[in-house]
């Protein structure tokens, strides 16, 4: 079976200059959300306390939160949590109680208020220098993740082609940032690992698509640069849309059948992926094509041995 | 070669089918070890009330009970649990029932992370701004005791700020004990100011970090300690980072009482023996005013004076060593508030018996009138010795047994100087059905997206999805079997969002391979020739693309903790085995089967 059946080249980088723009557009939206809506950080970044509890039938959430409400936890965020038997309850920090002890008290609080059984499912508690380190710690991987990886591309292939994949990462973690940010998705420490797994994917394709590109400059002896990546591009495309399918499919596995809690980290490997396969195809290529890529920065130089003739003179 | 690696995956990934037994597990608290003896009594209480177990084992130091049913598992529990005495903690575990063929050549299932298995986890921080204030309130002491020792006069010691500040009444003063001071202690640095006759001693990085490792470490030899008495099977206590404790207790559902436990306090105390007392009359409710009774571990019951020689927070270090004769002691420093304290209460009982006792406040299940639970003040007296001598600002117990013994006690007497207060800043519980919902969740994700990328690859590739889909599944067995074999991997939820990603990311190898073949056949290369070109082709390519995901998985990794470590954990594996199986594994199966042959055509 093939999906595509190519026989021209697509002439990819015509429409660069429109890639650019679109790909400015929102990269400006990402950071204005960013910066008005901000990120909708959970727990793990903001500290506070979460309970999730189970009742045996449907929660009368205007009930739960009634005690929670008499019982001076008037800013508790009660929510059903993936069915109507789960609830979660969110609070921030409180000075009067200690905050460790607090995620008990709610369960007691509720248990003799509602008269049932309550099933504890899970508390989570984090205070709130914990929640600023993590921040700090998260903005620094991803960082290290990016400068690594500039390096080693740099050192593998060429600086044109490492500024290129890591401008396209970029664009692809702030892209995910910004839909976050504009969903207003919670951002947690799950959805953190899942954009380090985007950096790992966008990279992927950015790779092969580069690594035709350079295989391309070597073989292809007409032809200017624009068109080399062309017919990289368009030679790799297939196997672009076809890793993207297979990660979607597993993708939407993981979103559909893997439960609320990793509902976030799914739902930003999706997003991830989608801005991936287009940073791969029109962001990578375009910078090292604007940065003036060439056919002599990617063949080897070959040196001539002074003397390299005389080697074989000796008996 | 490929097909070992595989059966020895598919080995390793093999006690992963196995059920696990509920088991009761047994240990000895504070240096207590279980023997054959501790044996017997289980094996006799157990047959007594006609609990049937499947195998009673001692391994490891401790005793373990295995039972076919979680209703003989509780009882049992209770029932030992009431009968072997407060030495022993009783927990309830679950063993893996790995055959024992397998279990000898290291099989073990993979390691459920918290958040599967059910439990909590606390992240403890330890306030190393008070280890930094204690260690300097000990400076101030040591300078004006060595500066009376050396006779040099001095107006005052404060500490000020990060520094601890001498006020001299004149230069001469100030000179000598700059030159004492600075002899005395290499690792402070010292500012003297003649004009207003002053030194102020700072600690050096190098101290500065000794005293906050030393506080991080002396605290996490204490949470062990009451880990232990939590009685819960495989506890985890381990540092994070420069200040952080990480617990994690599986299994635990009561986390009011495991923070209560985490958070007692215990101090030491020394007294003397009251010899002059009859043991005998105050046993029989007849004890001297000023003396009071109290117990050894063994029972033995001593009678105590009641005023107190000196408290713990006067203990600066314990460790235990050898004496001249080899015979393990604990060696003691105190500040120097604390020496003179002991040098005039030792000065008259030469010759006279000292107690140490321990004294540990531990919650019940009691609550007050306001609903605050209730405190129970254990004491214990943990060493009785003579004293040779008169004591100073350091000594030594000896005769406390044997070397693991000095050693516990070592521990329990800095436990009562705790340096740095502890607080939990962060906690994660799991009750037990959301972990089974979690394990059956992540386990339909893995089969769905597998089984969706399988569908998928063998109708777009045909006989070569069929290989690539092999291949495929031996990733999985071997993602799993290297799971099992390392020692340290634990499966989380996200880790298993970790696997589903790798079978979805992973059959990228072979879809490279495959686009590139049908492009040489398209070319007009031959069917063998496109074989072999596709792979060279792609396997630079592989390589890059995958070392540059594993340093974004490796990264993650050295940042993440719990489950998100977890998930690094699968990726990494998951990464390192795609490249063995979808470049060799396929390569040895497409050679099998197409190689060798002349090919028209190929089902790709």
């Amino acid at each position: 079976m093939q999906i595509l059946q190519l026989k021209e080249t697509v002439a990819f980088m015509r429409y660069r200059k429109v890639a650019v723009i679109f790909s400015i557009i929102l990269m400006a939206a990402s950071i204005l959300s960013l910066a008005t809506n901000k990120l909708n950080f959970g727990l793990d970044f903001t500290g506070g306390t979460l309970i999730e509890i189970g009742f045996d039938e449907s929660a009368d959430l205007t009930k739960v939160r009634a005690i929670m409400d008499s019982n001076g936890f008037d800013d508790a965020v009660v929510q059903l949590y993936g069915s109507s038997r789960d609830v979660v309850i969110r609070l921030a920090t409180r000075e009067d109680v200690k905050a460790e002890m607090l995620g008990n008290q709610v369960l007691d609080i509720l248990q003799a208020g509602t008269g049932q059984t309550i099933d504890m499912r899970r508390i989570e508690f984090v205070g709130a220098s914990v929640g600023d380190e993590l921040a700090e710690q998260g903005g620094l991987a991803m960082l290290t993740a990016l400068i690594c990886i500039l390096v080693y591309v740099a050192f593998r292939f060429e600086w044109r082609f490492a500024l290129g994949s890591v401008i396209a990462l970029f664009h692809d973690v702030l892209l995910t940032l910004g839909l976050f940010s504009i969903l207003q998705l919670q951002f947690d420490l799950t959805v953190l690992a899942a954009i380090l797994a985007v950096i790992g994917y966008s990279l992927n394709d950015t790779i092969v698509v580069s690594d035709r590109i350079r295989e391309n400059f070597r073989k292809v002896r007409v032809g200017t640069p624009e068109d080399v990546i062309n017919i990289s591009l368009t030679q790799t495309l297939s196997r672009t849309i076809i890793t993207s399918i297979t990660t979607l499919l597993v993708l939407a596995a993981l979103f559909f059948k893997g439960g609320e809690l990793i509902h976030g980290f799914a739902t930003a490997l999706l997003l991830g992926v989608f801005v991936g396969t287009y940073s791969s195809v029109y962001v990578a290529s375009s910078v090292a094509l604007a940065l003036g890529i060439s056919k002599e920065d990617l063949i080897p130089e070959v040196i001539e041995k002074e003397g390299a003739d005389q080697e074989e003179m000796r008996p | 070669m490929v097909l070992f690696i595989v059966a020895v995956g598919a080995l390793y990934a093999s006690p992963n089918l196995y059920g696990e037994d509920p088991a009761v597990q047994i240990s000895g608290l504070r240096g207590i070890e279980v023997n054959a003896a501790t044996l017997d009594v289980v094996k006799s209480h157990l047959d007594e009330k006609k609990i049937s177990y499947l195998s009673i084992v001692m391994e490891d130091g401790q005793i373990l009970a295995r039972f076919s049913n979680t209703e003989q598992q509780l009882r049992a529990r209770d029932l030992l649990d009431d009968n072997i005495g407060d030495e022993y903690s009783v927990a309830l575990n679950l063993t893996p029932a790995t055959p024992e063929w397998l279990a000898g050549i290291g099989g073990t299932p993979m390691k459920l992370g918290l958040d599967l298995s059910g439990g909590v986890s606390f992240l403890m921080e330890v306030n190393m701004k008070e280890a930094i204030v204690k260690a300097q309130d000990s400076l101030v002491d040591d300078f004006r005791s060595g500066l009376r020792g050396e006779k040099i006069r001095y107006r005052s010691v404060k500490k000020v700020d990060d520094a601890v500040k001498i006020q001299f009444r004149n230069v001469e003063d100030l000179v000598s004990a700059e030159t004492y001071l600075e002899k005395q202690n290499r690792d402070l640095l010292f500012f003297s100011d003649e004009d207003s006759l002053t030194i102020s001693a700072k600690m050096t990085e190098q101290r500065l970090k000794e005293t906050r490792e030393y506080a991080l470490q002396q605290n996490i030899t204490i949470i062990r300690n009451r880990v232990n008495e939590l009685g819960v099977a495989e506890p985890l206590v381990q540092r994070q980072g420069q200040k952080h404790i990480v617990i994690e207790l599986p299994g635990v559902q009561d986390t009011a009482k495991a923070k209560e436990i985490l958070n007692a306090t215990a101090t030491i105390e020394f007294r003397l023996v009251d010899t002059d007392g009859d043991l005998g009359a105050a046993l029989n409710g007849r004890v001297p005013g000023s003396s009071e009774l109290l117990k050894e571990r063994n029972g033995q019951p001593v009678l105590l004076k009641k005023r107190v020689m000196l408290t713990g927070d006067h203990i600066v270090d314990a460790g235990s060593s050898f004496d001249e004769y080899s015979r393990p002691q604990v060696n003691i420093t105190l500040d120097s508030a604390g020496g003179s304290k002991m040098s005039n209460g030792t000065k008259n009982s030469i010759g006279k018996p000292m107690a140490t006792v321990f004294i540990e406040y531990k919650p019940t299940d009691r609550v007050d009138a306001e609903g605050n639970t209730i405190f129970e003040k254990i004491e214990e007296v943990i060493s009785v010795a003579t004293i040779q001598a008169r004591l100073g600002k350091t000594f030594r117990i000896t005769g406390a047994g044997s070397q693991a013994e000095a050693h516990n006690l070592a521990l329990l007497l800095r436990a009562g100087a705790l340096i740095a207060p502890i607080q939990i800043v962060e906690e994660r519980t799991v009750g037990p059905t959301l972990g089974a919902e979690n394990v059956q969740l992540g386990f339909q994700a893995i089969m769905l997206g597998f089984g969706l990328v399988f569908v998928f690859m063998l109708v777009y590739y045909r006989a070569f999805g069929v290989v690539a889909n092999l291949a495929l599944g031996a990733n999985l067995v071997l993602i799993i079997g290297i799971m099992s074999m390392i020692p340290g991997a634990t499966l989380t939820l996200p880790g298993m969002a970790g696997i589903v990603l790798t079978v979805g990311m992973a059959v990228d190898a072979n879809v490279l391979i495959f686009e590139r073949i049908r492009e040489e056949i398209r070319a007009g290369k031959s069917m063998q020739q496109s074989i072999h070109q596709g792979y060279d082709a792609a396997f630079s390519t592989i390589i890059d693309a995958n070392i540059t995901t594993l340093i974004a998985a490796l990264i993650l990794f050295a940042i993440g903790t719990g489950p998100i470590k977890g998930f690094a954990v699968t990726l990494s594996i998951g990464i390192i085995t795609s490249m063995f199986t979808a470049v060799i594994g396929t390569r040895t199966i497409v050679n099998a089967v197409w190689g060798g042959k002349r090919l028209d055509k190929l089902s790709i």
